[in-house]
């Protein structure tokens, strides 16, 4: 599946897999959150790169103690109306201080870039054709003046007020 | 008043082509209908029974002259010479075609107004006390607040796609004129023991099939963290408000099965979690918006006018429109005109081009550039010098806007019903000027005194019907209109919902059964100071079920 990150398609070095298929030793590997937390014993030697499936209805609770070890948090967006997972990459990014890749997976269309960019994703599933010709011609639809702080935008200091900014 | 610097023209041309650009996306096929309709609505865009219909923020209800008449042309050139000032503070303009949107949102823009947020699952149009920084007891001007939380919440890339819609309504003064119980969020000023300015915050109000009063979250919040404690409540609720079901999905149902408490410690924890400052509000930012609503300079004049006094002893009407629509005003010799668009027998709201363009010249001439839509569906012109009444009322009757009525029983506020909307199930319009030509401005009306009448035409709710002192609820039962009456509901600082009489009326019948509860009423109550509320919470609903259900028969057919 074409993965948007950082301005480009890029080759997928993940797998995503459903509960009760076997996570390869050789990680790289997005599984479903129960299903990691099943099975996470037999990787506690292992420091291979593991990632997971976040379904909306999740809260980060539930997986909080696993952030160091996971390289990749996939959060499923079943309907592009769905806006649970744009609080949860916010948090994870602003809250928990996540460094790895936060990804969106599901309906995933170009309108709805920019502000989960401004949330704190970093990658994107894209099956829309739309949505991918959009990308690779570089338009991404939006606005260039925002009025509260987004993920990774620091207020330009000495700048007029408290939240405004250009887009980058 | 706020006045757009070039980083606000600049979100708004952002906006306008992002909008452009999406409208040509549906034309050329790249968007779906249903992606589109998000859009859309985002951009206040609905498609009605027979057209388009474009609903414009107007937020807190605060216009320029300049505005208004940029909306009078509007109006005229794209529309039938009319536009619908609603109950949340915004117009409507029910039939511009869609490939006009564009340009009317160009022609907006040119006077600093957008349709930003005006419908859609997101953060809506910012609602606030339409006599703020003009009445008597006002605590401090809510409008500074409302338009930084406009701007916080404009685009927000976190809360663009909440459950259900999301409104935000503040107040100034502990009287509550904006309704704020009965709101997502709803803000009051209040001071605290140590003489500092904060919120009183009350979530989880809203009206609609499954009314609920707002509970207090927070007794004090200190103005500074109004941005921040809104994020902590919006965001527990975008992680945690049902989508399962767009009926259940309000935040108020969310604090309904949560339970309250449970409710008020997921804010309290999310808030208390958030360590950055990011979103504190600095006080000279405050103060900067704040410098934007400082109150014009109003020349001393004394408390009684002579020129207002003469013209009362000699002309009846202009006293009563006097005593109904001019409140009172903070400074002595100036009064806060209510221009009443419930004309007897007309439309709750609409306002012709020509209407307005009077009212924006009247705010030149007399009102300090002033002019309020209120939530009550009429405009204020807030700074009226009483020695310029008479002028003022002259021109107002010319243009047929000098119904003596606000606050009475013909000032009734109602959704357009079956007449427009698509989801209506019944009539409310005519009921209404059914009603109004009933009881009409006159002094049967002022004798009634204070009372609200308020009609949906379906269960929705638009019409605020649960907090109508009287409220009525259009429905649709095998086919038949039927209507409901509630009474006893009040949207102001003692919030009540409205209790149901009993079975319904017809459409033939309803008015008449509304003058048997005023009749009723009229009959019961201990003086004439002792308005229609106050005397149903005194008796309580027997006596009105009694003239209403109980009549013998024969004697009142």
């Amino acid at each position: 599946m074409p993965l948007y990150k950082n301005g480009s398609f890029v080759q997928d070095a993940w797998t995503t897999i459903r509960e009760g298929e076997a996570i390869s030793p050789a990680g790289h590997v997005i599984a479903p959150l129960a299903w990691w937390q099943a099975e996470r014993q037999a990787f506690d030697q292992s420091h291979v790169p593991i990632g997971v499936l976040i379904e909306p209805g999740a809260s980060i609770d539930d997986f909080i103690a696993d952030l160091p070890r996971l390289a990749v948090i996939a959060l499923v967006i079943p309907k592009f109306q769905d806006g649970r997972p744009y609080s949860m990459a916010r948090l994870l990014r602003e809250r928990h201080g996540y460094k790895g890749e936060v990804r969106a997976t599901g309906e995933v269309l170009i309108d709805q870039i920019q502000p989960m960019l401004r949330c704190g994703f970093d990658a994107f599933e894209i099956t829309d054709p739309i949505t991918q010709a959009a990308l690779e011609a570089g338009r991404i639809p939006g606005v260039a003046h925002f009025y509260q702080p987004g993920v990774n935008e620091a207020p330009q200091p000495g700048a007029r007020p408290w939240l405004r900014q250009a887009g980058r | 008043m706020y006045r757009y610097d070039e980083f606000d023209a600049a979100f708004v041309a952002d906006r306008l082509n992002q909008f452009s650009d999406q409208v040509q996306r549906r034309l050329s096929g790249e968007l779906t209908e249903e992606q589109f309709r998000i859009h859309r609505l985002m951009n206040g865009v609905y498609l009605q029974l027979h057209a388009y219909m474009l609903r414009v923020a107007i937020p807190y209800g605060a216009l320029s002259p300049r505005q208004l008449r940029k909306l009078a042309h509007i109006a005229r050139r794209y529309d039938k010479g009319f536009g619908h000032f609603t109950t949340r503070q915004n117009i409507q303009f029910n039939w511009p075609a869609l490939k006009d949107i564009p340009e009317i949102l160009g022609e907006l823009a040119s006077v600093e107004m957008h349709a930003i947020q005006t419908s859609g699952n997101c953060i809506r149009n910012v609602t606030a006390d339409h006599f703020a920084g003009a009445a008597a007891d006002e605590i401090e001007d809510p409008r500074p607040y409302a338009e930084i939380l406009r701007q916080w919440s404009s685009i927000h890339p976190e809360f663009t796609y909440l459950p259900r819609k999301f409104k935000l309504a503040l107040s100034g003064a502990p009287h509550d004129r904006a309704a704020i119980q009965v709101h997502d969020i709803g803000y009051q000023l209040v001071k605290n023991e140590a003489g500092e300015t904060g919120f009183a915050v009350y979530v989880g109000g809203g009206l609609g099939r499954t009314p609920m009063v707002g509970h207090k979250i927070r007794d004090f919040l200190p103005t500074k963290d109004l941005l921040a404690y809104t994020q902590a409540i919006v965001r527990v609720y975008n992680l945690e408000g049902r989508r399962d079901n767009k009926y259940k999905a309000r935040i108020k149902i969310l604090v309904h099965e949560k339970g309250f408490e449970a409710m008020r410690d997921a804010v309290e924890a999310e808030f208390a979690a958030d360590k950055s400052d990011l979103l504190a509000l600095p006080q000279n930012e405050i103060a900067r918006i704040s410098a934007y609503f400082a109150p014009p300079a109003l020349t001393e004049r004394p408390a009684d006018s002579q020129a207002l006094k003469a013209r009362r002893a000699r002309d009846p009407a202009f006293a009563g429109f006097v005593d109904v629509n001019v409140a009172k005003h903070r400074q002595d010799g100036y009064g806060l005109v209510t221009i009443s668009l419930k004309p007897i027998g007309g439309i709750p709201g609409d306002a012709t081009a020509e209407q307005m363009e009077l009212v924006a010249e009247l705010a030149e001439k007399f009102g300090h550039d002033e002019i309020r839509v209120s939530h009550e569906q009429n405009l204020v012109l807030p700074h009226v010098a009483l020695d310029d009444l008479p002028a003022v009322y002259d021109a107002l009757r010319a243009q047929g806007l000098a119904t003596a009525n606000a606050g009475l029983i013909s000032d009734i506020i109602s959704c357009p019903g079956m007449d427009y909307c698509s989801l209506a199930t019944a009539r409310s319009i005519p009921v209404a000027q059914r009603i109004s030509e009933r009881f009409a401005d006159g002094p049967r009306a002022r004798e009634i005194g204070a009372m609200k009448i308020k009609i949906s035409g379906c269960i929705n709710a638009c019409g605020h019907h649960h907090v109508g002192h009287i409220g009525i609820l259009g429905l649709e039962r095998k086919g038949v209109e039927t209507y409901q009456l509630t009474l006893g509901g009040s949207g102001d600082e003692s919030c009540t919902l409205g209790d149901i009489t009993g079975p319904g009326f017809s459409y033939e019948d309803v008015v008449d059964a509304v003058e048997t509860v005023v009749d009723a009423y009229m009959g019961l109550r201990a003086s004439p100071d002792e308005d229609f509320l106050s005397a149903y919470r005194r008796v309580g609903m027997a006596p009105f079920k009694k003239a209403l259900y109980e009549r013998d028969s024969g004697s009142d057919i």
